[in-house]
């Protein structure tokens, strides 16, 4: 027992050294952003603005055209993420339960979209959207971002399909289920967490897509990521940009608390098959 | 009340190879066979094919007269144990219990009752709200066995049970199913690997090589009376000696034994307890090692052109190793062309 009270924990200096400077190049950015949204006043060579307060705050979010984005934004994300979950989840469950002719072709193709640069991609896109009157419409973005959202819908789950036991799956079709009730009862159940990590995961990243939806969305789609660069791109005010950065901020925040309560970091691991 | 019929089943998977090679087996009301066999023998494929988990090439698999051949599992009145116990994890256990039953629309008093009472009887009464994995693994193993036997299936299956278990929980859990199984007097097809579980468990023992029936037996004469020289040498310690039998007399090296039966190569077959030893000057076999186990002795010995042969012995102690020694073998078997041609009477 003497040896064991003896033994201290070394002190890890040089993994602190690491956390540190993680933690110092993500939270830096955040804290300089969300310092300027609170900021009235803050001229060089100051390290701390002179004046802080709220005014900023009220003149961005009493503009219409913000609101608009936002919904709109909430909008597109949800029918996205709806459609690319019905698209996506049958699709996986084929990827990881059948074989068929063209499977793995099919499904590196999943991956190819993301080999190539993105713009270039999007304008080839853009060039055939514009042929088929999809340019500026609400359709024209959910199709492009849906693209988007292929990888992880697809990659993810056949994960998580791969990882349910088969023989769990024989187990619940001798006790008399049929393969549908199979799939809902226990291969659903089983991938649940890591597929619903999926969907968060989509959800957010069509929330924050610029390219697509400013190339195809514009002029008419202006979602909120769009609304916000052109804020900083044309407006010399550095506030606007900062609060709605702020104001984005908040939903993928609680999102991710909320899918790290419910889901668990286990789930994330599993579906990239760790 | 239940009664299976396997007839001619073969199972050739893609690429040619026949797992089951015409298989053929009855097995009565109540009875528990054994399959046993080294791993890729083909005895797994067949419990699955019974089960409804592989189709079949060619045959028929009836149960109570009925043809099952071509049903789902979902279909079939079979209940099966997987190694691996394959509990649904995001149920407790009270739930994988119930849903097999609840499958079937009974209404839920009826269910808490037939749980309870099956969970009393692999003795995990008051169970029901743990989690699966909190549980260990015999308890698991014990889960699954109620899962299946909640629902009454009219033939049991069990694909190596307790493979994944330690040594000591698989022999309590063996005889805890031996007794259930006798107790509901189910009709039960069991897959291993291991002899000891089929010798302790088995009403009779099917042995399988590469497909095919070696043997089918009670265990005590599969034991005494391999037909088969697979068979002698895969259930228990064999002494099998290659050699040429000239003028009634089998000879391998200095060793010759009278074998009644006609010229030309056999196998003969001694058990290590039907191999006496007697000190001896004459050269031929030596003591190789003698290995004392307190209940009796085993001894590793040399013959002149190195075949190893064990003998168990009473008393270890009168053995030394280098020792030249004299072959008594009180009982053999002898097989040609995979067969048994002969067999001295005990």
């Amino acid at each position: 027992m003497t040896t064991l009270a003896l033994v201290r924990p070394r002190t890890d200096w040089l993994g602190i050294v690491f956390a540190a400077l993680l933690t110092i190049a993500i939270v830096g950015p955040l804290l300089v952003v969300g310092t300027w949204a609170f900021t009235e006043v803050w001229r060089y060579p100051n390290v701390i603005p002179q004046q802080f307060g709220f005014r900023f705050w009220g003149q961005t979010l009493g503009r219409p055209d913000v609101w608009n984005a936002l919904m709109l934004s909430l909008q597109l994300t949800t029918v996205v993420t709806l459609l690319s979950a019905a698209i996506c989840l049958p699709a996986a469950y084929a990827f990881a339960r059948m074989s068929f002719p063209g499977r793995n072709i099919l499904f590196f193709s999943f991956l190819a979209g993301h080999a190539f640069p993105k713009f270039g991609l999007l304008v080839a896109i853009a060039a055939i959207f514009l042929q088929l009157d999809l340019i500026g419409t609400f359709w024209g973005v959910v199709l492009i971002q849906l693209v988007g959202t292929l990888m992880f819908m697809i990659w993810i789950p056949v994960a998580a399909f791969q990882a349910v036991d088969r023989r769990m799956e024989e187990a619940a079709r001798d006790v008399g289920a049929s393969p549908l009730r199979v799939f809902w009862s226990i291969t659903l159940p089983q991938a649940g967490p890591t597929i619903a990590a999926a969907v968060l995961l989509s959800f957010v990243g069509t929330f924050y897509e610029t390219e697509g939806a400013w190339l195809i969305g514009a002029p008419g789609i202006r979602t909120m990521p769009v609304l916000m660069i052109s804020y900083i791109n044309n407006q010399m005010v550095i506030q606007f940009g900062a609060v709605l950065s702020v104001v984005l901020w908040v939903p993928s925040f609680i999102a991710l608390m909320f899918a790290r309560r419910v889901i668990g970091g286990g789930a994330f691991a599993r579906g990239f098959g760790g | 009340m239940s009664v299976l019929h396997i007839v001619e089943v073969t199972k050739t998977f893609p690429g040619g190879t026949n797992a089951v090679d015409s298989f053929s087996l009855d097995v009565a009301d109540g009875e528990l066979v054994c399959l046993l066999g080294p791993s890729g023998s083909g005895k797994s494929t067949l419990l699955r094919m019974v089960g409804g988990f592989e189709q079949p090439t060619g045959g028929r698999i009836t149960i109570d007269g009925e043809d099952v051949t071509h049903l789902p599992p979902e279909r079939r009145p079979t209940g099966m144990v997987f190694q691996s116990h394959a509990l649904w994890t995001h149920m407790n256990v009270f739930k994988n219990l119930a849903f097999g039953l609840k499958l079937r629309h009974m209404p839920a008093n009826l269910i808490k009752e037939k749980v309870e009472a099956v969970l009393e009887l692999v003795g995990l009464a008051g169970y029901g709200d743990r989690m699966t994995t909190q549980l260990s693994g015999g308890q698991q193993q014990r889960v699954a066995l109620a899962r299946s036997l909640v629902l009454e299936p009219k033939i049991l299956l069990l694909d190596e049970p307790f493979a994944s278990l330690d040594q000591h929980l698989r022999e309590r859990l063996r005889e805890e199913v031996r007794d259930i199984q006798q107790r509901l007097k189910i009709t039960t097809l069991f897959v291993t690997h291991g002899q000891d579980e089929a010798l302790s468990m088995a009403d009779r023992i099917v042995v399988m090589a590469n497909g095919k029936t070696e043997q089918i037996d009670r265990p005590d004469v599969v034991y005494r009376n391999p037909q088969t020289p697979f068979v002698a040498g895969f259930i228990g310690t064999m002494n099998l000696i290659e050699g040429e039998v000239q003028g009634g007399h089998f000879v391998r090296a200095d060793f010759t034994v009278p074998l009644p039966i006609a010229d030309g190569p056999a196998t003969l077959a001694i058990r290590p307890e039907s191999l006496d030893l007697a000190a001896s000057d004459k050269p031929g076999a030596s003591v190789h090692r003698v290995t004392d186990y307190g209940t009796h002795g085993l001894v590793d010995l040399d013959l002149a052109d190195g075949t190893r042969l064990k003998s168990m012995v009473a008393h270890p102690d009168l053995f030394r190793a280098g020792q030249g020694i004299e072959l008594l073998p009180r009982a053999v078997a002898a097989y040609r062309n995979n067969q048994q041609i002969y067999r001295s009477s005990p």
